[in-house]
């Protein structure tokens, strides 16, 4: 008895550990998977690929709640990632021996390593980047910069999102760098009580703050609303539907985010998540992901593999000099966060 | 002896065991917590992973009147839709219970259930369907002429004492009715034949008679209401913040869990005075209100 007893243990112990072996839980943003890329890669590798959906501050929320178990991967921004890490020891660093660097672009490659390094090692890299602009309807509202979302006559009809970027744009067009601050809490402060007051005396010019990507884009296809901060592809989604809806750069310059593939520290299957990035890097998977999310993937070679109406209207926004104008986040040292969690907190309760 | 003693053993025993699944749910899943939540919120983030014991969290939120003015509002708000729902919820019940007639009491009664089959997610949304600029009703008053343009129903304060009122009406109804239920009709009838009018009958003998009802079903509102975080954030707007969405946010979005615990006893200690407050005003007691209903 006690021995069919320890098979049956033994049994059920192997099975489950082979189970898990054949799983990799990833902790993403909606859209950031494609179903049929995981099919692919479960094709391939014959390891089965679970997805959860969440944003730059759930991931790190849910991560500090179990000390970085509970996923093997996870895709915060490049920015978010030394300071969450040097806070709640959530990730594990990057065994470059396990990747294959080739894949990526060098120039991408390069932001997040100056940016996710801690104590020397690697915490990310890189997976797809975009940037944070204007999107109007151009028959309805003639915008320029973020400045203009609170002009008069769009009262009512324009919406951004009541969040950090939202902060850093409005520095950015008020003529200021909140970049070169960062290191300087005093002035960085005062910036940001400058940018939350005209945050607030806006306010009567938005809708609604938005919180989700869906509320906004149906907020602009109904005609509710007219112009808004909103992501690059969003705007050439819309695009597509209604010629009139366009991605305009900001006078002040673009904001680009670049969001990556990290380790969690408690993550069970490195392998796994290993393997996933080295195919989701490929130049043809790395193509049909872009196709899918609309997002620009950090993979060398996918530029002759995308669709051309994409190229058209990434070469048409996005001259050289524009590219060169994107303003990338640096790492957010702690306390900033903090910061602007106040003036935010004051612009939503301002009237 | 060790006749009768085993048997009293055993039945304690089973007693225990009868307990234990919700002295476990109990310790585990709601003390608990909530001690680990104590601690968190009476510290204070010194440097990197160094965290030291400290008031900071409750003496930001009396410091800084933003809180305050949010945690104020949250609670009038919640006071005025509970007020709301009672209003509402009590011709509801009197219907239900004294004058509907066999099918028809329970057939009202599956309508006032039935909007909550679907989640409150998804009500929600339906609301703001309904609401939103280019929604359904704003559309209805166009069309039928009484506003020229469209107008933006959804993102005011009204539309979460709606939203609110609507999702919590059968929290109110359920009580009243068995409180209603209880009430003699004779002394109704009594009361009539001794001369007494409408307003006379519902002051001194109705709500006295189902006052107990009323204090459980506000009191079960205010609750749902005041911790509510789904309908104000979906239907409040750029103006109207919630207190819970202070706590979501301060754990979630600002990682300061310190903070977002000091928000989450401050919340538990308003609810625990209101209905206290409540009491003692209504002249009754605790156990007796959640014995009756």
């Amino acid at each position: 008895m006690r021995q069919i007893c320890a098979i049956l243990a033994l049994a059920l112990f192997t099975a489950g550990a082979a189970q898990a072996a054949q799983k990799l839980r990833i902790l993403t943003w909606a859209d950031y998977v494609p179903a049929d890329v995981i099919a692919a890669f479960e094709k391939e590798t014959g390891i089965t690929v679970e997805v959860t959906l969440s944003n730059n501050e759930e991931i790190i929320s849910k991560l500090r709640a179990t000390g970085g178990a509970g996923y093997d991967l996870a895709q915060p921004s490049q920015d978010r990632i030394t300071g969450p890490q040097r806070e709640f020891g959530i990730y594990k660093p990057i065994d470059l021996t396990q990747v294959n660097l080739q894949q990526f672009q060098p120039a991408l490659l390069d932001i997040v390593k100056r940016n996710a390094t801690l104590d020397g090692k690697l915490y990310a890299l890189p997976y797809l980047w975009g940037t944070d602009g204007l999107v109007a309807n151009v028959k309805r509202a003639k915008v320029a910069d973020y400045g203009d979302l609170c002009r008069a006559d769009l009262k009512g009809k324009t919406s951004i999102r009541l969040r950090r970027p939202t902060l850093m744009a409005f520095a950015f067009a008020a003529g200021k760098d909140p970049f070169s601050l960062y290191g300087d809490p005093k002035a960085y402060a005062a910036l940001m009580e400058q940018v939350g007051a005209t945050l607030s005396a806006c306010k009567g010019n938005v809708k609604f703050f938005y919180d989700n990507k869906d509320q906004l884009l149906n907020g602009i296809r109904s005609g509710e609303i007219v112009a808004a901060m909103m992501w690059d592809t969003g705007g050439w989604s819309l695009n597509r539907e209604n010629p009139d809806v366009q991605f305009i750069i900001p006078r002040s310059g673009a904001l680009g985010w670049l969001d990556t593939f990290a380790l969690p520290a408690r993550g069970r299957n490195d392998a796994a998540a290993y393997a996933w990035i080295n195919f989701t890097m490929r130049p043809a998977m790395a193509a049909r992901i872009t196709k899918s999310v609309g997002s620009f993937s950090a993979a060398n070679g996918t530029w002759p593999l995308l669709d051309p109406r994409l190229k058209a209207q990434f070469t048409a926004a996005f001259p050289d000099s524009a590219l060169k104008a994107i303003h990338w986040y640096p790492a957010i040292p702690p306390g900033l966060e903090e910061i602007e969690g106040r003036v935010l907190d004051r612009v939503k309760a301002a009237n | 002896m060790p006749e009768s003693a085993a048997p009293r053993w055993h039945a304690r025993f089973m007693l225990g065991l009868l307990l234990a699944p919700a002295l476990l749910w109990l310790g585990a899943l709601i003390v608990a917590p909530h001690l680990d939540l104590a601690v968190l919120s009476l510290r204070e983030r010194v440097g990197p992973r160094q965290y030291a014991a400290s008031l900071a969290q409750y003496r930001t939120f009396f410091a800084d009147p933003l809180y305050w003015h949010v945690f104020v509002r949250t609670a009038w708000m919640s006071v005025v839709a509970t007020l709301l729902t009672l209003l509402l919820a009590f011709p509801i019940a009197w219907v239900i219970a004294k004058l509907a007639r066999g099918r028809a009491g329970s057939l009202l009664f599956i309508v006032c259930l039935i909007p909550f089959w679907v989640s409150e997610t998804v009500r929600t949304l339906g609301w703001m369907i309904l609401l939103r600029e280019s929604g359904v009703l704003p559309g209805l008053l166009v069309r039928l002429g009484i506003t020229d343009m469209p107008v933006e129903l959804l993102y005011h304060d009204a539309t979460i004492l709606v939203g609110l009122v609507y999702t919590s009406l059968l929290f109110m109804v359920v009580p009243l009715i068995s409180s209603l239920e209880s009430l003699d009709n004779s002394l109704i009838e009594a009361a009539y034949d001794l001369g007494a009018g409408g307003f006379t009958i519902l002051r001194s003998i109705v709500i006295p008679h189902a006052a107990p009802g009323i204090t459980a079903g506000c009191i079960v509102v205010f609750m749902l209401t005041l911790g509510n975080y789904l309908t104000p954030t979906l239907l409040g707007g750029k103006n109207s913040e919630w207190f819970t969405e202070q706590i979501y946010n301060q754990f979630i979005v600002r990682f300061n869990w310190e903070q977002g615990a000091a928000f989450g006893f401050l919340l538990l200690g308003l609810s625990t005075a209101m209905v206290m407050a409540g009491l003692r005003l209504t002249g009754q007691r605790f156990g007796d209100v959640m014995r009756r209903t």
